[in-house]
């Protein structure tokens, strides 16, 4: 495993005064230039994401959430460690199981949540919903509904940074399913050719959808990206330092015109696929298995790195973040049938409407 | 005056708008070289940042060009086949398509994606041989069919720079045809705006890309018995309904030349918005390729499943015969 976690104890202190929830600026755990990662700010992360699904899965339930959600429940640190070692300026792409890194790149709760109950001040004003969830100002290019969609997405916008230029990066965000995609290969092969700054980061959660990795892939998930010359690695996808740290060596070289990375983050879904499993009888992985693979649980893992006390006050402040979400999404307005066409065009071309206007 | 070609004409669009806004560049296969005659020469000019030739990887490098339209680029994407867009019809009608609503208008995806030669290429047979506009109009993408030099010019340099993603047909039987033009007066044509080809006061006839041309010519065979009135959409979707309607309202009569496929074709459409919203005093007709034809390769098969212009003398003449 490459870039094992530096000594914790050589870590300078950060834990000074909190600058702000991901939901602000997120500047604490944006220091690419400091030593490392902040592990309270890590924490941070990892526990909005953990008790976001949390929520939203009991949102979906009581049916305030309709379509339902794919819980990125047990691949936190993934989302975190990745965007700390990421700048405002960088970009993602993101996946149908996305709110993870929605959030971790710096999206509002507030308007995340309002987004996923379909409110006039959610992220897309409510037409995006889970799968789609967006903040083109933050970088994030969206969730995206089709596995492996935003690889070349990431890749063109990695092309227009170095027109343009710029240091920025790019990051796709993509499952193991994603890895037997043909445009995720095709992309490999243009952003290695064209030695374009973007990481893929490849969520090895052990399935797509029901189906198994071993039963799924051929060779090894870095092998393909190492077939087309790319820097490949392993990284603990359970450990948001070892995450941030292989990350943050990829990020820099990318930046210094060094070339895309791939990193195969693994990790372990500890919910279903998606929220309808809670009602279907689909069975694909016994207790045990799911027993064995939350073992060890990323929010567990950087929560033991810091004081009790910052823990708490943390788990406090979530919670208050994620009250005040729910109650903003609930007092906030939902959309008026009348507007269902609005932003289908850039230019604000009205198609015809469904019935005949003389009907 | 000179002669404008009209694969020229396309050069001469992707040329000025180059010149005009270095976010514009274009991708594709070949396109240093100019195998398919559109982009020769645009290498040396504007250098090979912007005219970017790209491996066999349509999927990618379709999505590729979203991701830089993102972020603030304006590409042009050649395609060198047809039925290569059903190869990307996920990258353009899914992807690219649906970023300004599902974004809530965060978004926009100014990319253009131009089929030089779309439709039957003599002798090319099934896989080279599609027209596929409506299917581009079913899913709601902005799709232009220009018929003549001078609506390619226009409607390629309206299509850059519109802010939205813009599918570019152009017929592959129109790609050997001259105009004669004044270049200066070549200008941008708006997208959704059709124009009266041909004017006459019993019957409509819309058609659409090479058929425009071979339309006004059966009209003026035809015009010691009937005067017939040729309207070109210019753009398929949005089509211009207004425009439509002001024809047929006057004639009362419709006959559609459609290069589609029958079942859920562009000629669907209007003889249906028509029959639904407009004054027509005759049972519509509409000439077009057979229900899901595939083009068979013999010049003989391949001549029967496509539109012909005495089908368009028969139709106009049954439809002038008719009365409700």
């Amino acid at each position: 495993m490459p870039n094992p976690p530096g000594d914790p104890t050589a870590r300078p202190d950060t834990d000074g005064p909190e600058t702000g929830s991901p939901d602000t600026d997120g500047s604490d755990t944006r220091r690419p230039d400091a030593g490392g990662p902040d592990p309270v700010a890590l924490y941070r992360t990892i526990r909005l994401i953990r008790r976001f699904e949390e929520r939203c899965v009991a949102l979906v339930k009581a049916g305030e959430i309709v379509g339902g959600i794919h819980p990125y429940i047990g691949q936190e640190a993934v989302a975190a460690g990745v965007c700390a070692a990421l700048r405002p300026d960088d970009l993602i792409t993101s996946t149908h199981r996305g709110h993870g890194h929605v959030l971790a790149k710096g999206a509002d709760p507030d308007r995340m949540t309002a987004e996923l109950m379909g409110r006039t001040t959610g992220l897309n004003k409510g037409r995006g919903g889970s799968m789609h969830a967006a903040d083109v100002g933050l970088g994030i290019l969206g969730a995206n509904g089709i596995v492996g969609a935003g690889a070349p997405i990431a890749t063109g916008a990695a092309w227009a940074a170095v027109r343009a230029g710029a240091d920025r990066v790019a990051v796709s965000f993509f499952g193991d399913g994603a890895v037997s995609q043909g445009v995720v290969l095709e992309s490999f092969n243009l952003a290695s050719l064209w030695r374009l700054p973007v990481l893929f980061v490849c969520e090895n959660n052990g399935y797509s959808s029901t189906a198994t990795v071993e039963d799924m892939v051929a060779g090894s998930i870095p092998g393909r990206a190492a077939a087309f010359g790319i820097p490949a690695a392993t990284v603990d996808g359970m450990d948001a330092e070892a995450v941030f740290a292989a990350t943050r060596e990829c990020v820099e070289r990318a930046r210094q015109g060094g070339g895309p990375a791939f990193l195969e983050c693994r990790t372990y879904r500890f919910d279903a696929h998606h929220t309808w499993e809670h009602r279907s009888f689909v069975r694909y992985r016994t207790q045990e298995q799911v027993e064995e693979g939350r073992r060890r649980d990323p929010m567990d893992i950087q929560g033991a790195r810091i004081a009790e006390e910052d823990r708490a006050r943390v788990d406090d402040e979530v919670e208050a973040i994620l009250d005040a979400a729910v109650r903003f999404a609930r007092d906030s307005p939902k959309p008026d049938p009348s507007e269902a066409l609005d932003f289908l065009y850039a230019t604000g071309l009205r198609p015809r409407a469904g019935v005949t206007t003389s009907a | 005056m000179p002669k404008l070609g009209y694969l020229t004409a396309l050069t001469r669009a992707l040329s000025d708008e180059l010149a005009r806004d270095p976010d514009v560049c274009v991708f594709g296969e070949d396109i240093r070289v100019g195998v398919a005659n559109v982009t020769k020469g645009l290498v040396q000019r504007f250098g090979p940042e912007r005219i970017v030739d790209t491996p066999l990887s349509e999927q990618a490098f379709t999505s590729f060009a979203t991701g830089a339209a993102l972020s603030g680029h304006r590409p042009v994407i050649e395609f060198q086949i047809p039925s290569l867009m059903f190869l990307v019809f996920e990258q353009i009608a899914n992807q690219a398509h649906k970023f300004s609503l599902m974004t809530g208008g965060q978004a926009k995806v100014p990319v253009t994606y131009l089929v030089p030669g779309s439709g039957s290429r003599t002798g090319w047979a099934g896989q080279h041989s599609d027209q596929p506009y409506s299917l581009f109009a079913h899913v709601g993408l902005k799709t232009v069919v220009p018929s003549s030099p001078a609506d390619a010019y226009g409607l390629l340099v309206s299509a850059i720079r519109d802010d939205d993603p813009v599918v570019v047909l152009t017929p592959a039987a129109s790609s050997m045809s001259f105009q004669s033009v004044n270049l200066d007066e070549l200008a941008p044509l708006p997208l959704g705006v059709g124009h009266v080809a041909r004017s006459g006061t019993d019957v409509t006839v819309v058609a659409v890309g090479h058929f425009v041309g071979q339309a006004v010519e059966v009209a003026e065979e035809l015009a010691d018995e009937v005067s017939v009135e040729v309207f070109d959409p210019r753009t398929v979707y949005p089509f211009d309904w207004h425009g439509l309607a002001e024809s047929v309202n006057r004639t009362g009569r419709l006959v559609v030349i459609d290069d589609s496929n029958r079942f859920c074709g562009l000629g669907a459409e209007v003889v249906a918005a028509a029959a639904e919203e407009m004054r027509l005093v005759a049972p519509p007709r509409r000439i077009t390729r057979p229900d899901g034809a595939v083009l068979p390769f013999a010049l003989e098969l391949d001549r029967a499943a496509q539109p012909h212009r005495d089908q368009l003398v028969t139709a106009i003449q049954q439809v002038c015969k008719e009365n409700r």
